[in-house]
């Protein structure tokens, strides 16, 4: 059936056990599995930059002068903050994806007269269909993948928005108005002073989140994407020889002591770097850190 | 919840069908022998069959997408897919929701699996698959359910003693206890719960019901589709 | 059915009072409120005791990862490491399998696989972990002269441990405390979502959420409510720690208090 990476694979029953694992950690099942891996570290490589961009628009309108958007940022970084995220996680892709459809509708289908919910079920024309109908499966995946990314980035947006509020607020007030006495306006001096110096007091929180971002990657299984805990479960459920070359009991414990090792490592490297980054940025700032470093280097007190 | 598409293959059974319509088939994915995912990935067994059977002789192009059964109805009706084929007993709860088309298994018993005869299930602990038939039904009775998301899950409880025995489709407990060289056995007498497996489909796709119902009449009619059922479900499965 | 009628039926459901079925059409926002408020019990429950049985080993991780014994350090250094490095998610599913296999060593692992215990486990060692590490961090940002100055009264070992670094460190790490503990109450929503099987339709209010989501198709009804209730209990978690943290400092002048700020900003 399957054209084999190992020719011996080609009747497991017989082999000796050692070639018996390299052909079943070969099978095109595990081969999605370690597939799954890059599925991960793409959604982070995304969703970071996303989050931040989120997390950026919402404290630069918590800092707004004009009352409403303020308070709209506010209470984003605040609902977000007090609800369990996986609550969003289950709530946010039915309802993006049911708003998505619904805007398209509105805009392409003007003269639909069926109402959209009839009974249970969601009905938009079919010009409005997300992905529409006769898409190929891998645009579906992608939308999958990518209403995941925005769910990630709204929740994880709203934790960052937090950080880099409190980190405009740690950029010493004598700076702006400095900045303002020199004629420069709100929207100068926020570009121009604010933000350039926010980011030093915004890395401890933004690494901190970068962690827990890491360490929410398992919640994709919640989104229905094929991510490293479904495959996990799929591959480790017991087989029977009925339905597999490759028959074993109940392995699902050592598929996640793969995955908590796998996020172990992942997370210590993680670490390593951004203490080397955190070292270089507070060289030279008039920050505790950046003090301690002067003073170990000999410096004057 | 929401579990969106889980890929599987295209697949393209149609040769020389130039305006085919894409039907993207819904399936679990793990549930042998009805659908299952098969060593390289792909969806297998009964279902996928007879789901490109059906497709063929309704002249659609058909895709496969796996997808939790805890969420296989509510991402049917909010359009992720446009039918369910998944061992999917007709109840008349389900048809509140959605449409059924033809049946086309019989109605097949459920059974209690346990790892001894005399297990106690009138007042154990039984397990089963949430938002079965089965679940439903051992959650009226004086048994305490014990609820997986997944098949072998419940199958794996019993194995572990974490229930005394798993209330599941008779079909799907075959193999389990065959494979298990008695150390699984069936208790008690099989209990007559579905009405026949079906497809489902949104109430508001009348006419791709109808295109299925049309190839799940011809296939009964020529006989094929009783030579499926015997090939994946066994001789003793109940054929028309 | 009155909504009275319903909270009697459904009000106490989640730890199994009450009636048998759950409903299974003509869904009332009664109902929804009722039966997801029935299963908040579990999210206290989980938190509570993790919470309480927590605090205790995080003081003694704390300890043990500033000890200059290496036998001491090591262990404390690597539980940290280990829980606070991976998922919670996989610690819940990793956990069940383990016990699973746990079980046929020995009966003692029986009643480890139910969620109450099992969970209630992973949960305890995981907001150790998180509250050692701030335990830890506090410990060590005890002012110097604090402590020279309890020597120099003549204060050691467990009297200088329990009358000035302990209330120290405490006072310094509540604000970051209190965050784990918003934080952990979040994670019990977890539980019934990873491995952990619900017994006789027994769940927290996620559980609930989820199952009149998925059989009313509509999540907007729900989850907003579940939010409420979260947002509820947040605000009564920062209203305990904030009183706790009042009586922490209430030696310190009015100016030195700091007032209680709440920044949950993690998640596992």
């Amino acid at each position: 059936m399957r054209p084999a990476i190992f020719s011996v694979c080609s009747d497991p029953s017989t082999l000796p056990q050692w070639q018996w694992f390299a052909c079943y950690l070969t099978t095109g099942k595990h081969l999605a599995f370690y597939g799954s891996f890059g599925v991960v570290l793409l959604l982070l490589a995304i969703t970071a930059p996303a989050a931040l961009l989120f997390g950026f628009g919402a404290a630069a309108s918590a800092r707004s002068h004009f009352a409403p958007l303020s308070w709209l940022g506010k209470l984003y970084i605040a609902i977000v903050r007090g609800v369990p995220d996986i609550a969003f996680f289950l709530f946010f892709v039915i309802a993006l994806d049911q708003g998505f459809e619904w805007l398209r509708h509105e805009i392409k289908c003007p003269d639909w007269d069926q109402p959209i919910r009839q009974g249970n079920d969601f009905v938009v024309c079919p010009a409005a269909k997300l992905p529409l109908g006769t898409a190929p499966q891998w645009v579906h995946e992608t939308y999958g993948f990518f209403l995941a990314v925005l769910t990630f980035a709204i929740v994880f947006g709203a934790f960052a928005g937090n950080v880099l509020y409190g980190a405009m607020r740690a950029v010493p007030r004598p700076q702006i108005e400095t900045a303002e006495a020199y004629g420069m306006s709100h929207r100068q001096a926020f570009w121009r002073i604010l933000v350039p110096q926010m980011w030093v007091y915004a890395l401890p929180g933004l690494s901190n989140l970068w962690m827990v971002l890491i360490k929410a990657t398992p919640l994709l299984f919640l989104l229905g994407v094929e991510d490293i805990v479904y495959w996990a479960r799929e591959l480790g459920g017991s087989k029977t020889a009925r339905f597999t070359d490759y028959p074993h009991g109940d392995w699902r414990m050592w598929y996640f002591l793969v995955l908590l090792v796998f996020y172990l490592v992942f997370t210590r490297l993680s670490e390593m770097v951004l203490t080397r980054i955190m070292r270089r940025l507070s060289h030279g700032q008039a920050t505790a850190a950046g003090e301690a470093q002067r003073r170990s280097a000999g410096g004057p007190p | 919840m929401k579990h969106l598409i889980l890929g599987t293959a295209l697949l393209a059974l149609t040769a020389g069908m130039g305006a085919a319509q894409t039907v993207r088939l819904g399936t679990e994915g793990a549930y042998p022998p009805y659908n299952f995912i098969d060593d390289n990935g792909q969806v297998a067994g009964f279902e996928r069959v007879l789901g490109d059977e059906l497709c063929k002789r309704a002249e659609l192009t058909c895709e496969w997408v796996t997808n939790d059964w805890d969420s296989i109805i509510p991402n049917l009706v909010s359009g992720n897919y446009d039918a369910i084929i998944a061992g999917m007993s007709i109840t008349d709860e389900r048809k509140q929701v959605v449409d059924f088309s033809e049946n086309y298994t019989p109605p097949s018993p459920s059974a209690y699996m346990a790892k001894s005869a005399d297990a106690d299930i009138e007042n154990g602990v039984i397990a089963a698959q949430t938002g079965t038939i089965q679940a439903a039904h051992i959650a009226s009775t004086g048994a305490t359910l014990l609820e997986f998301p997944s098949p072998d899950e419940t199958v794996a409880a019993v194995q572990s003693d974490e229930a005394d025995a798993v209330l599941a489709d008779k079909d799907y407990l075959i193999p389990v206890v065959e494979e298990s060289g008695g150390a699984l056995v069936f208790v008690g007498d099989d209990l007559p719960l579905g009405g026949g497996i079906g497809m489902a489909f949104r109430k508001s796709d009348p006419e791709l019901r109808g295109k299925f119902d049309a190839a799940i009449k011809s296939m009964k009619a020529d006989g094929s589709l009783n030579n499926l059922i015997i090939e994946y479900l066994g001789e003793d499965s109940p054929h028309f | 059915m009155s909504c009275w009628q319903t909270v009697q039926d459904y009000g106490l459901r989640a730890i199994g009072i009450g009636e048998r079925l759950l409903p299974r059409d003509d869904f009332t926002l009664c109902q929804q409120f009722t039966l997801i408020g029935s299963g908040m019990m579990w999210n206290i429950y989980f938190g509570l005791l993790a919470l309480l049985a927590g605090f205790f080993l995080a003081t003694a991780l704390a300890v043990g990862k500033s000890s200059r014994h290496r036998l001491l350090r090591k262990p404390a250094e690597w539980f940290i490491f280990v829980f606070r490095g991976s998922p919670l998610f996989i610690q819940f599913f990793f956990a069940y399998f383990l016990f699973l296999s746990l079980k046929g060593v020995s009966p003692f692992f029986d009643a480890f696989t139910s969620a109450w215990l099992g969970a209630l486990v992973v949960l305890f060692f995981n907001t150790a972990a998180y509250s050692g590490e701030i335990f830890y961090g506090a410990l060590l940002s005890i002012p110097r002269g604090d402590l020279e100055a309890a020597d120099a009264y003549g204060f050691t070992g467990w009297n200088k441990f329990r009358k000035i670094t302990w209330p120290t460190m405490l006072r310094l790490a509540w604000p970051a405390y209190t965050n784990e503990a918003i934080f952990l109450f979040h994670a019990t929503t977890l539980v019934f979502f990873s491995g952990f099987p619900a017994r006789q339709q027994r769940g927290d209010a996620l559980y609930y959420a989820s199952y009149f989501a998925d059989k009313t198709f509509n999540p907007f009804i729900p989850y907003p409510i579940l939010a409420m209730y979260f947002i509820l209990l947040t605000l009564t978690v920062v209203s305990v720690f904030g009183l706790i943290n009042k009586r922490l400092n209430r030696h310190l002048p009015t100016e030195r208090r700091r007032p209680l700020r709440i920044r949950p900003n993690l998640l596992r």
